[in-house]
């Protein structure tokens, strides 16, 4: 009996996944050296997918593809196909990169408000670029965008104040409301712990729990603990490959590969 | 509403498209200058420009031939008196500067360079005058010398403080653990290492002080005539090139212009051999 | 010690010249070596309109070389260009001159403020160019990719990222351009027409504080003479050393080190 409940169970997971990005034979360079050698993968709507793997293994530029960040520098090169909903990002017919990056935002490892703007300022930047707002209207999506951020509660007093006046866990959920605020449908996090206290990690990971009902999320750790906490699937990158994607409970308790499993255990890298 | 967006967007890129085309014209205005004036000296300066040019002395207005000789020898002793008061007093500050330098007297001194740094040239020229030339109550090469060598002093020791910023500072506190004699450490292993940098620093404020023409109008003054004592006027290629170029007589005129030619050559020859040769030790 | 001395010996110098025509000396426009009259106001009004005019014209142009530099190409064309922006640095002062007088000033109707203005401001550029390239540098670039990720175009990026954090130092670059241009002589005296007089016509001869020494020292017949253009030479350096003091602060403050 109990064996037919999860087997249905797990058809209706099968249902209810969707797939929000495809990514097949993606291969990166940075002139002439190799970063990315064709990456299969697919990202499924409403879950958090982490990219883990030891440092220099591709994690980054492979996510920095996905909205097109990788071409903006000197010599980068790129080859394969990223579907988003089904259209191909490169193909310019389709999709122009300003639009692509409305729905596709993006956190980077350290917090980056613009520090000549206000913490009001650092949200509406994105908004305003994408049409005028009256200020009443304004006012209004910030603050329901910093309350989605969870960080409204801290700042509604100081929201005139620079942005880079807040603490660094702070600062990164601004970022966090920053990308929030122009409506993504999905959100890139680089590492957006690495360079915060147990604290505020602890909160980035329940915004992301929250955050993932509305949105699919992939986020880039070295911290594999932190994988395991708040992913549902997770892949591991080594040397500009991805070795293996899969749920994120089979990849650190039963991985396929032996490489997978001398890292999830420690015994690498 | 998706109509909406897509013109929201095409206007956006419009925008970013006039910003691009403002930007790329503004750099080509910007190097147009550069290939008019370089042109010219080039063009008219060679039309000017024969062996006689480097070897004879100034020939009167009507006669011609004649040349800059003296003038081009004139302008290298000048400069060889500038860095005799520049470098030693240019090259010591800095290395006091970086080794001992991090208190109030070094703050001090570094914000003294930095005001004599932005000091125009012609009030150095008038400093000079004053020291020099109404003490001695004749115009000379030396009193020149001396007002460009004063102009050479800051950035040769904000060079030479930076460059011996980067020789680590364990290799100087090894040299002393070695029991060497302090001044031996600085002298023949700091200075040392140091030395490619500095020596692309004082290359290029040389051609910066070779160029310097305000200054040297009431020290070194000018002379038509071939002198090698540095207590007299001396001549010089840019007051020389000056006097040409104000004055109303074609044949003048185009010897500015050849005189422009050689100098802009040695000035610029130098810059970008350094250029090149510094570019090469930063890599190395 | 050295500027302590240069300051005395100025300040020993001029004191004749400070004796005998006070402040009043500042807000005159005489200016007659025959006769031992003299004002500086024709020289300061010069010095700081040829000034002006060189900056109004270099900023655009040093702004527009820096941002081009820093923020758009990747070529390897950019090198090129910024080598030839420095080496407009390298060629001497009279050499500019004396293009000016021949090419530059028969092309803009003669010898004028103006002349002097143009030929100013192409000596500027390098200078405006390098430390607004610098300044716009330090601007760190994960500022400029978080713009970018919000799907900001190149000029909306410039605009939320790199110009306000930037703009201190660019204000900064600029000033320093206006200390170059102050005490900037040969060029300006070969095209500026040196006749102390205020007018305000931009096609009208001038004269600056530097052109005047260039042109008078040598020649100087009286003590008074000689004394006022020693003063001349004090007012200029404290408008140098003023407006550069304030410069490197703005410089310093944005790149975060001492250059």
């Amino acid at each position: 009996m109990d064996r037919v409940i999860e087997k249905v169970k797990k058809e209706e997971k099968m249902v209810i996944e969707r797939s929000k990005m495809s990514v097949e034979n993606l291969s990166a360079w940075f002139g002439d050296k190799q970063a990315l050698f064709n990456i299969n993968i697919e990202l499924f709507e409403n879950k958090v997918t982490a990219i883990i793997g030891p440092s220099g293994c591709g994690k980054s530029t492979f996510i920095r593809n996905l909205n097109r960040l990788h071409e903006t520098i000197s010599g980068a090169k790129v080859s394969g196909k990223v579907y988003l909903d089904g259209r191909d990002i490169f193909d310019h017919n389709c999709c122009d990169v300003v639009t692509l990056r409305r729905r596709v935002g993006m956190v980077f490892q350290k917090p980056t408000p613009f520090p000549t703007m206000t913490i009001y300022e650092n949200v509406a930047a994105g908004i305003k670029l994408y049409g005028k707002k009256p200020k009443g209207k304004l006012d209004q999506i910030v603050e329901q965008i910093l309350k989605q951020a969870a960080l409204w509660d801290e700042v509604k007093d100081v929201l005139y104040k620079p942005g880079p006046s807040l603490s660094g866990g702070q600062q990164q959920r601004l970022c966090i409301a920053r990308a929030l605020a122009i409506e993504p449908e999905v959100i890139l996090l680089d590492e957006p712990c690495s360079a915060l206290d147990p604290i505020s990690t602890a909160k980035i990971e329940e915004l992301i729990h929250k955050l993932k009902q509305n949105y699919t999320i992939i986020i880039v750790t070295h911290n594999m603990q932190q994988a395991a906490r708040v992913a549902d699937y997770t892949a591991f990158f080594l040397l500009g490959e991805m070795i293996e994607f899969e749920v994120t409970s089979k990849i650190f308790t039963a991985p396929q590969d032996k490489r997978t499993e001398d890292y999830v255990t420690g015994r690498f890298g | 509403m998706e109509n909406n967006w897509t013109q929201e967007v095409r206007k956006r890129k419009l925008i970013e498209k006039i910003f691009l085309g403002t930007v790329l014209s503004g750099t080509l205005i910007a190097i147009v200058p550069l290939v008019l004036v370089l042109g010219y000296v080039f063009i008219k300066g060679f039309s000017a420009l024969d062996f006689n040019f480097f070897t004879q002395l100034p020939a009167p207005v009507g006669e011609p031939g004649g040349g800059m000789g003296n003038a081009i020898v004139g302008t290298f002793i000048i400069v060889g008196l500038s860095c005799l008061v520049g470098l030693p007093i240019g090259i010591f500050g800095g290395i006091w500067l970086a080794l001992y330098g991090q208190g109030k007297r070094g703050f001090f001194i570094r914000y003294a360079a930095d005001v004599l740094s932005s000091i125009p040239s012609i009030v150095i020229g008038i400093f000079a005058y004053v020291l020099l030339v109404a003490t001695l109550k004749h115009f000379s090469a030396l009193a020149g010398g001396f007002a460009l060598g004063v102009i050479m002093i800051p950035t040769v020791t904000r060079t030479t403080e930076e460059l011996v910023k980067m020789v680590p500072r364990t290799l100087y506190e090894a040299g002393l653990a070695l029991g060497i004699p302090e001044w031996k450490v600085i002298l023949k292993i700091v200075f040392r290492t140091a030395w490619a940098g500095i020596f692309t620093g004082i290359m290029l404020s040389v051609a910066r002080i070779m160029g310097e023409t305000a200054p040297l109008l009431f020290t070194a003054f000018n002379s038509m005539y071939w002198n090698f004592r540095i207590d007299e006027p001396m001549a010089s290629m840019t007051v020389q090139i000056y006097n040409y170029a104000i004055s109303p007589f074609a044949d003048w005129n185009a010897k500015a212009w050849a005189g422009s030619l050689t100098l802009v050559m040695i000035v610029l020859g130098i810059t970008i051999v350094v250029r090149k040769f510094s570019r090469r030790v930063s890599y190395g | 010690m050295l500027l302590l001395l240069l300051l005395l010996l100025l300040l020993i110098k001029s004191s004749l010249g400070f004796k005998t025509f006070g402040f009043g000396f500042f807000f005159s426009s005489a200016w007659d070596p025959l006769h031992d009259v003299f004002g500086a106001l024709p020289f300061i009004y010069g010095t700081i309109m040829s000034s002006l005019i060189a900056l109004l014209i270099a900023l655009p142009l040093g702004l527009s070389c820096s941002i081009y530099l820093a923020e758009i190409s990747h070529s390897k064309f950019k090198e090129h260009i910024a080598t030839m922006i420095d080496l407009l640095a390298a060629i001497p002062s009279v050499v500019y001159g004396l293009w000016g007088i021949f090419v530059l000033a028969p092309a803009l109707g003669g010898p004028s403020l103006l002349t002097g203005g143009v030929i100013l401001s192409i000596m500027l550029l390098p200078t405006i160019t390098a430390i607004s390239r610098e300044v716009i540098q330090a601007v760190p670039h994960n500022l400029r990719e978080s713009a970018l990720a919000l799907g900001a175009t190149k000029w909306e990026t410039f605009k939320l990222a790199v110009f306000g954090p930037a703009l201190s130092g660019i204000v900064g670059a600029v000033i320093l351009g206006l200390g170059r241009a102050l005490g900037e002589t040969m060029a300006v005296t070969m095209v500026i027409g040196n006749r102390p007089a205020i007018s305000p016509s931009l096609f009208a001869p001038a004269y600056t504080l530097a052109s005047v020494i260039a042109n008078e020292f040598a020649e100087a017949t009286s003590e008074v003479n000689l004394s006022v253009l020693v003063e001349l030479g004090l007012i200029l350096l404290v408008i140098t050393v003023i407006v550069n003091g304030i410069a490197r602060i703005l410089v310093w403050k944005t790149t975060g080190h001492k250059k």
